[in-house]
């Protein structure tokens, strides 16, 4: 029984394991099912959705086709590291859209040669280049997204802060604490309190914790939280009638499927974001030409222009132009993992470059280095408008104060090379 | 025919109470440990390692574990999970507190901690059977998570309360850590597995096994012939917790490398032990491996069947594969009760009887 299951197992293995054509390929290590499936879908859905146009309308990147090979990870761990393992035969570059995954393929990466690209995601301190050399989380990392909420607050306050209560409900796991640490130093630096109200994954159950903040009556609610945890909270925030304009969640607690279950109720939820959302944007018509009407786009394309839609297309558009970087570079087409890294180190996002390739204004300038792997985390603020169905940009890209996260990340680097063994590069 | 005791003679005891009385099996389980050890360290690769063999005999070693308690003793847990964080955590802790002890120390140290925390919730299975005891071992699987994720200290102080592995090496050879080779990584759990099955097997047949078996059975004849059900109970429960701790400690270091203790060791892992065992078969061995090898290889091989060899997209194909292991679950337990260890067995009689069966 054993040995014939075996015996099957390696024939199927046989027959999936032969990528051996010499496109680029970029792997995308998706979720599309259980609780954080319906987030993760419409991301999987723009990203494949960006490289089937290149694909389509350009024939690839400077030639070079794009390999897009889809594994199911369902979020969870264990599933990821299979999921790795099963596409780094040849891949260029991982994203796995989770935080738990991408802790555990740091070190891998690092071994293996790949690039792991956690734009808004994952470890915060892989922002330092000279520890994780094959790490990139730009345009923006958790730590910056707080700061930025903090400073938002902070304009919208006339600049203090000191008394007023601040709240962080977090999903109790790895991406959830992440925020923690610089919020502790901002409550310090700014003078206001923080409490911390852990949600436990995957979130269905929030009434004691909204009891709680009914009871202690905080100024300003932030929210780390993914999946059906965000619906429910924003849910329970309206039972309470928690004021929504002062009720604040992180990029990947503002999308579309977050905000509609609550109706009306949600109407002023505000969330960060480093991407812009909707089909405003001229690259859409080149996508609806060459994608969405031949009937290739990723899924059906049901969820094309949503505001995780757009995070994966955008996370593609990164991708991309660090590639033609690399490309330029290495003066060849067929890249490495290696000259990739070089790529994106040397990766400059301007707002000219975003504008040429159709989206004008939908993501922050940002420049990466050796040493700079996270750009310079800029994100702004977006409101949820119940009626008209929209999200729309309240601010400008706003810098995150630096004087703090600076220091955090150095220390926090410092310590993963400490314990990881890692010689710290010169840059 | 060809399967059969006739003419092969025993002359003392211990032949007669041998595991493999058929020369046959023994052939087969020599044959088995000789692929294990001489060929597959020199074919194994990445993918096989990590997708396949490794959980295999990881969760192998958890499921002979809890079989020993459930099967074995009779007393149901749903703390499996907790306590592989424990084992997961004491590993963590030790590995980074005295880096320069060997790793094959530390993780039978977080097996031996993990026995004591076992001890410790299995103190109610003193006054409560049952149901009661499974919910019981519950709250230990919650409180044990809980306590992970609250105190900093078990996670050093981590921004994210995360652990991670750091590299260590078994006689040069790293086999934790980032560097460590599939080889290694293997030939490290399978040392664990072989060990910890012999000592299983022999505990299950020896003194200890008989007692945990009568208090199984039935608890009041059994503490009238003499069975004292406070060691007995007791055993159970620090020799299941040892076992899995150890397979925690390995799941963590060898295995994932990173882990965070409500992903990891939810209470989704206890139950995923626990079907192990009862497809596999309650009091057996043989049933732990087998009950292993049906829940780690089957998703693995649906998916690869399906996405890779059909074609299928991945969100269809996951959720389709959700639905053939359930149904296949329900089957099993319908057409086999006593699960894989019955059917397995049922071929053996079979085959003795072979090609004359009347």
């Amino acid at each position: 029984m054993k040995r014939l299951t075996l015996t099957a197992l390696a024939a199927a293995v046989a027959l999936t394991a032969a990528p051996a054509s010499a496109d680029l390929i970029v792997p995308n290590l998706s979720y599309r099912t259980g609780p954080y499936g319906a987030n993760g879908t419409q991301y999987a859905d723009g990203f494949n959705d960006y490289f089937t146009l290149l694909n389509e309308r350009d024939g690839g990147i400077g030639g070079e086709l794009i390999q897009v090979p889809e594994c199911e990870t369902a979020y969870n761990t264990e599933k990821g590291v299979e999921c790795y393992e099963a596409t780094k035969e040849g891949a260029l570059v991982f994203n796995p859209l989770s935080t738990g995954i991408t802790y555990q393929l740091i070190p891998k990466v690092g071994v293996d040669k790949k690039v792991l690209y956690t734009p808004g995601y994952g470890r915060t301190s892989a922002k330092n280049g000279k520890v994780f050399e094959w790490v990139f989380n730009a345009p923006a990392n958790y730590w910056d997204g707080a700061s930025v909420a903090i400073k938002y607050l902070l304009d919208e306050n006339g600049g203090d802060l000191s008394g007023k209560k601040i709240a962080l409900v977090y999903h109790n796991s790895a991406y959830g604490k992440e925020p923690i640490r610089t919020l502790q130093e901002l409550a310090e630096k700014h003078g206001f309190t923080l409490s911390e109200i852990p949600i436990e994954a995957p979130g269905q159950e929030q009434k004691s914790q909204w009891l709680q903040i009914r009871r202690d009556q905080p100024d300003y609610v932030l929210m780390w939280g993914w999946g059906v945890m965000n619906q429910v909270a924003i849910q329970e925030a309206a039972n309470i009638r928690f004021p929504m304009e002062n009720f604040i969640g992180i990029w990947w607690a503002g999308s579309e499927i977050d905000v509609t279950p609550a109706g009306a109720g949600a109407n002023g939820y505000k969330s960060m974001t480093f991407n812009g959302v909707g089909m405003d944007y001229p690259l859409y018509d080149d996508l609806k030409t060459h994608v969405i009407d031949p009937g290739k786009a990723s899924q059906g394309g049901e969820h094309v222009g949503s505001a995780v839609y757009s995070r994966g297309l955008y996370a593609a558009v990164v991708i991309a132009e660090a590639i033609r970087k690399a490309q330029e570079l290495a003066g060849t087409s067929a890249i490495t993992p290696e000259q990739l890294r070089d790529g994106f180190e040397n990766l400059d996002m301007t707002d000219e470059r975003l504008t040429e390739i159709g989206l004008p204004d939908f993501g922050p300038a940002f420049q990466l280095s050796c040493a700079n792997h996270g750009g310079n985390g800029m994100a702004r603020v977006q409101q949820w408008d119940a009626e008209a169905k929209t999200w729309n940009l309240i601010t400008e890209f706003t810098e995150p104060d630096n004087e703090v996260l600076d220091p955090l990340i150095a220390e926090d680097s410092e310590a993963y090379a400490q314990e990881a063994g890692v010689t710290p590069r010169d840059c | 025919m060809i399967y059969r005791e006739a003419g092969d003679f025993k002359t003392g005891y211990r032949e007669d109470g041998q595991t493999f009385p058929i020369r046959l099996d023994r052939w087969a389980y020599y044959a088995l440990i000789a692929v294990a050890v001489l060929v597959v360290p020199f074919v194994i690769d990445d993918y096989w390692a990590s997708a396949v063999i490794l959980p295999f005999l990881i969760y192998s070693i958890a499921a002979i574990g809890l079989n020993i308690l459930t099967g074995y003793a009779g007393q149901v847990s749903l703390g499996t999970g907790g306590f592989m964080a424990v084992g997961a955590y004491a590993v963590y802790k030790l590995m980074t507190a005295f880096p320069e002890i060997s790793i094959v120390i530390h993780i039978l140290l977080a097996g031996g901690i993990t026995a004591l925390v076992g001890m410790l919730f299995g103190l109610p299975s003193l006054r409560i059977k049952g149901f009661y005891l499974a919910v019981a071992t519950l709250a230990a699987q919650f409180f044990l998570v809980w306590l992970f994720n609250k105190v900093p200290w078990f996670y050093n102080y981590s921004a994210s309360g995360q652990i991670t592995a750091p590299t260590r090496t078994v006689l040069g050879e790293a086999v934790t850590g980032p560097a460590a080779s599939a080889p290694a990584k293997y030939l490290i759990c399978l040392g664990f597995v072989f060990v910890l099955a012999w000592l299983a097997r022999n505990l299950t047949r020896g003194t200890l096994g008989r007692k945990w078996m009568a208090i199984r059975d039935m608890d009041i004849a059994a503490e009238i012939i003499g069975v004292n059900p406070l060691t007995a109970k007791l055993s159970a429960f620090a020799v299941s917790s040892f076992f899995v701790g150890i397979a925690g400690a390995l799941l963590f270091a060898v295995y994932l490398g990173a882990a965070e203790v409500g992903e990891a060791f939810g209470i989704n892992k206890s139950f995923l032990v626990l079907f192990m065992i009862i497809i596999g078969g309650l009091g057996s061995i043989f049933g732990s491996f087998a009950g292993a090898a049906f829940l780690v290889l089957m998703p693995v091989f649906l998916k690869n069947l399906m996405t890779g060899g059909l074609g299928w997209p991945t969100d269809l194909a996951a959720h389709v594969e959700l639905m053939i292991v359930g149904a296949m679950i329900v089957i099993f337990l319908i057409a086999e009760p006593h699960g894989i260890a019955r059917l397995w067995a049922l071929a053996k009689e079979k085959l003795r009887l072979w090609p004359f069966p009347h």
